[in-house]
């Protein structure tokens, strides 16, 4: 099928052994189903791509309800994505895991886990003071942040604590190890962003 | 839901029972080119078990110890690897803690493990 990519949901991350007993890391990405309820064409958009709606939302406001009559179901999570051979899709059809194949290359876009205000340690990776040797309290300070008199002042863009996290995340050149479309499961080899239960786009990418 | 359930990962089940301290023979699948055979290690389960009620993580694993031509050899398998075909249990062992590290350090009389009865 013609689509890129498919909306998910991150369950989390297990070992999977080959057959000749190499364990992978693999994570688990509830992947779909889909429904169209929105097809894009270039007469009328000016570009081809189709939307996609994912899990049930219990309230939706008048425009979206309108927006989503058409396909038949109220979505909490609605993505555009691009999309070949339009006339394959119509809106209320449901799209499934199995645009993915084992051995696809892909990339995953989600939101990483929040850190809150994080110090410079954590969120830029900054060493920190000596523990020992008559230090106190220089345990995680950022050291120096500037020079003196010239120029007087803190460069932009010294890193610094703060806000850390919460953001959206790419992870490109994933390797999927096995697509199931009726258990809607995709594992995928390595790390995807974000916390169990996070919404995530899986997207086809092409192989380098 | 949980990640590690999904699979439905679980040790051989031809797999006995073992605690730290049994001895052990595990089968182990070994591809040599073509050919594939089996090939059996036995010596002590230092880390990890394996019991019939309990689930295990999907990458839990064990150590088996056997000295070899004098050479102290300890073997990490994973307990749910496709690779190991069997694991029988040639004697039980009476230990009182759940890592025998303390085996490393021992040879001859003193490294022996009373048996469980």
């Amino acid at each position: 099928m013609g689509i890129q990519g498919l909306l998910g949901r991150k369950i989390g991350m297990t070992t999977h052994y080959r057959e000749n007993g190499v364990a992978i890391p693999v994570t688990a990405i509830e992947v779909g189903p889909c429904v169209v309820t929105q097809v894009k064409t270039s007469a009328r958009d000016g570009y081809e791509a189709v939307q996609v709606g994912f899990l049930p939302a219990t309230m939706l406001n008048k425009p979206a309800a309108g927006h989503l009559e058409r396909s038949g179901g109220k979505f909490r999570h609605l993505q555009e994505f691009k999309a070949t051979d339009l006339g394959d899709f119509e809106v209320g059809q449901e799209i499934k895991a199995d645009v993915f194949t084992a051995g696809d290359t892909i990339k995953v876009v989600g939101r990483s886990k929040g850190r809150g205000f994080a110090g410079n340690v954590k969120r830029h990776g900054f060493r920190g003071g000596p523990k020992t040797h008559g230090q106190s309290d220089r345990h995680r300070a950022p050291g120096s942040i500037g020079a003196g008199t010239s120029p007087g002042r803190v460069w932009p863009g010294t890193r610094m604590a703060g806000h850390y996290g919460n953001t959206k995340v790419t992870v490109r050149g994933l390797t999927v190890v096995l697509a199931d479309a009726e258990r809607s499961l995709v594992l995928i080899k390595g790390a995807i962003p974000g916390h169990a239960n996070g919404i995530v786009q899986v997207q086809k990418q092409r192989s380098y | 839901m949980d990640a590690r359930q999904i699979l439905d990962i679980k040790p051989s089940d031809a797999m006995e029972e073992f605690r730290p301290g049994d001895t052990v023979i595990v089968n182990v699948r070994i591809r040599e080119g073509e050919r594939e055979r089996v090939q059996a290690y036995q010596g002590n389960v230092i880390v990890g078990s394996h019991r019939k009620d309990h689930i295990p993580q999907p990458g839990a694993t064990f150590t088996v110890r056997r000295v070899s031509y004098g050479v102290g050899v300890e073997r990490i398998f994973p307990l749910c690897s496709p690779m190991i075909e069997s694991v029988k249990v040639t004697r039980r062992g009476k230990v009182r803690r759940a890592r025998l590290f303390y085996l490393r350090g021992l040879t001859g009389r003193k490294a022996r493990i009373k048996e469980r009865r």
